[in-house]
């Protein structure tokens, strides 16, 4: 975004800038580039269309849930709506936007000229679009595209599920590659380019959540690209991992998904957390509450992903033991996450606050994660999980912490961080417009899921009982209406990347600190070739 | 500079592709010791010492056919009452509805799953391959015993088995 056009203070700043290594005109600029600011401008650019297509999907569902009975679709096709719009979500829109994030803002975060793996770099992008090619592909094809739900259970991505499934688990495995080489690259660069006198508890949070996000990401991706692999010899080559007729067991599908399940759920908010613990303290123009509780906070959620993936599993029968151990250990995840909203409250406290669109956001996100994480709370109790599973008090659960969640948070760092990359304020009128739209639409659409869940409404079904007729008339508004609020945000990124605007200052806010706010706006192509001392 | 540090993390990034299925053993192992999946052991089990006549165990039987075999398949009696270490014979028949000739396997899981290790089987059709010709019929035997050491909550153990056609790879 910022780098169409030479800046004239990189001219100024930089003695060598008189070229800035570009590569090619055109496409091939593009193609080739190993630019770290390039490569996040792409991740977030793909992410971007990613969130609309997810979207649509999320509209068809909407649209066919309007009214009970069957109107437009056919359950078939229902299915794969429900299982595309998950997994280009959350593979699609809400990673690489972390990803791309990752990109831009770790190398100016901590004085690194630029990611330390460039041409991995490079690469770990352009498979994105294949794989999402692919995966999208098998909407066209006899049989349609897959649909088992996001989590593919066993037997249905095996024995029941079309032919697609080699080209889900094909896109599936591209991703994976594509998530592990961002993660190294990003371990790789916060290990060794931190500028001189940045210690590792001067980081700052966004940094440190990336870099636990990403040792996540090399321990479960893996796994993840293993299950689909299960899933296809099961499927195609003879293998029973998780068929009973030759020995294996369709619960251990389940065991091995949420495995992985569980830290990618926190994959998705741990660079949430970083992202409201730079925009928190600017606008209420105070240093950060509790910095050092917020790693350790960060670090144990970490630490603790990978002993609850049961709870996901509470009805397909355990021991007693082992649904206690899983309850009692999901619970304890609220100790650290509760630090953490508590250091933000604090940080707030008696600060001088402003409003701005990036502050709305994250206050937004601070109250409706929060309600998030108390109906995971409720979920998490094992005798009241038999009721709520597999109702759409799960999935009102799981949009409040990923939409007003991980996406609030994506959409608060882009309005934060945009005049950094354009070098001009967006439109702060539209962008109020935009939050205050999105604020009242998106309650009105996964609220109300709250109670059709509780009284019962199953999920992935494409048709209801009468009872539930309003509620869901009302919660299919909502979502339009969400959905057309994001046009709006399409419309402030797409000023702000003509330039049309006020011109920023170099520190954006008048709050802000960190060393991507000594740079100029829009950051020079090159920056910190010369590494900064920081004190 | 960067490489031994990205070897590293290449490393746990296989070490965790592989973890993935190990876990598939490990899994299995873990289910054949605790009993937890309903699993039943699949080798004979020499008599229990003692009857425990003071207890009853009603024992039901369920027969599922899986649709890749037209056979029919069903216990020639639903249910029984045993005392635990009472030896007990039960006949499943099964009937190849087809004119041409099948290999059958039964797959048997224990409900609730934390009673599959009491279940102790002498004998059982499931410990082998079940071959029919074709519009053949034929009685299965299962001769089995309660584990004494059963416990004592529990009152009712389901055993279902599921038939399975077995196709030469």
């Amino acid at each position: 975004m910022s780098t169409n056009e030479h800046s004239a203070t990189a001219h100024t700043d930089h003695d060598h800038a008189h070229h800035d290594h570009k590569p090619g005109g055109g496409i091939t600029r593009w193609l080739y580039t190993t630019n770290h600011k390039d490569i996040g401008t792409l991740y977030l650019l793909f992410s971007l269309l990613m969130f609309f297509i997810g979207g649509i999907f999320a509209m068809v569902i909407r649209a066919e849930l309007f009214q009970p009975g069957l109107q437009l679709v056919q359950p078939q096709f229902f299915n794969q709506m429900t299982t595309l719009h998950g997994l280009i979500m959350v593979f699609g829109a809400v990673m690489p936007a972390f990803v791309g994030l990752a990109n831009w803002l770790v190398p100016m975060m901590i004085g690194a000229p630029d990611m330390a793996l460039p041409r991995m770099n490079n690469w770990s992008f352009w498979i994105l679009p294949f794989s999402f090619t692919i995966l999208l592909s098998t909407l066209f094809m006899d049989g349609g595209a897959p649909a088992a739900g996001w989590t593919f259970y066993a037997p249905l991505s095996t024995k029941y599920s079309g032919d697609s499934t080699a080209f889900f688990v094909f896109a599936v495995h591209l991703l994976g590659i594509s998530s592990i080489m961002g993660a190294m690259n990003v371990i790789v660069t916060i290990f060794n380019l931190r500028a001189p006198g940045m210690t590792w508890m001067k980081l700052p949070l966004f940094v440190w959540t990336w870099l636990i996000t990403a040792f996540l990401l090399i321990a479960v991706m893996p796994v993840l690209a293993g299950t689909v692999t299960m899933v296809l010899t099961d499927k195609y080559f003879g293998t029973s991992f998780f068929d009973a007729a030759g020995g294996g067991d369709p619960i251990m599908f389940q065991h091995i998904f949420w495995f992985f399940g569980h830290p990618e759920v926190y994959i998705m908010i741990l660079p949430a957390f970083g992202i409201v613990s730079s925009i928190v303290p600017t606008f209420a123009r105070k240093p950060l509450f509790g910095y050092e509780s917020m790693v350790w906070a960060t670090s144990s959620i970490a630490f603790l992903s990978f002993i609850v993936w049961m709870h996901h599993m509470f009805t397909t029968g355990m021991p007693v033991t082992a649904e206690l151990f899983f309850m009692y250990s999901t619970m304890l995840i609220a100790v650290p996450t509760g630090v953490k909203v508590f250091n933000w409250v604090a940080t707030m406290w008696r600060g001088a606050m402003t409003f701005e669109t990036p502050m709305m956001f994250a206050l937004a996100f601070i109250v409706l994660f929060t309600i998030g994480g108390f109906s995971g709370l409720m979920l998490a109790i094992v005798p009241a999980d038999f009721q709520y599973q597999d109702t759409y008090f799960v999935v009102a659960h799981f949009h409040y912490v990923l939409v007003t969640g991980a996406v609030f948070s994506i959409v608060a760092a882009v309005y934060y961080w945009l005049p950094k990359w354009t070098g001009v304020m967006y439109d702060e009128r539209l962008g109020q417009l935009h939050f205050w739209c999105s604020l009242v639409s998106v309650n009105m659409l996964f609220f109300p899921m709250h109670f059709v869940g509780l009284a019962g409404m199953p999920r992935r079904i494409p048709d209801y009982a009468l009872q539930f007729a309003n509620f869901n008339a009302f919660i299919s508004i909502g979502g339009f209406l969400f959905g057309l609020s994001q046009l709006i945000f399409l419309a402030v990124i797409f000023k702000a990347i003509r330039r049309k605007g006020v011109k920023a200052t170099d520190q954006v806010w008048e709050g802000a600190e960190g060393l991507e706010w000594t740079i100029p706006s829009p950051a020079p192509y090159h920056t910190f070739e010369t590494p900064p001392h920081v004190k | 500079m960067h490489k031994p540090l990205l070897y590293k993390l290449l490393l746990i990034g296989a070490c965790m592709f592989a973890f993935t299925f190990a876990l598939i053993p490990f899994y299995s192992v873990f289910c054949k010791l605790t009993g937890l999946n309903g699993k039943t052991a699949n080798s004979s089990a020499i008599a229990a010492t003692t009857v425990d006549l003071q207890r009853e165990i009603s024992v039901e039987f369920l027969a599922t056919v899986d649709k890749s075999i037209p056979w029919t398949f069903a216990p020639e009696v639903p249910r029984v009452t045993v005392h635990p270490g009472e030896v007990r014979v039960v006949n499943f028949r099964v009937e190849n509805l087809t004119s041409e000739a099948m290999i059958a396997q039964a797959v048997p899981s224990v409900s609730p799953g934390q009673a599959a290790q009491f279940f102790k089987k002498m004998e059982c059709f499931c410990f082998t391959q079940q071959p029919l010709q074709g519009k053949e019929s034929k009685l299965m035997r299962l001769q089995f015993y309660i584990d004494p050491a059963l416990p004592a909550e529990t009152k009712t153990v389901t055993l279902s088995y599921t038939l399975y056609r077995v196709v030469a790879q």
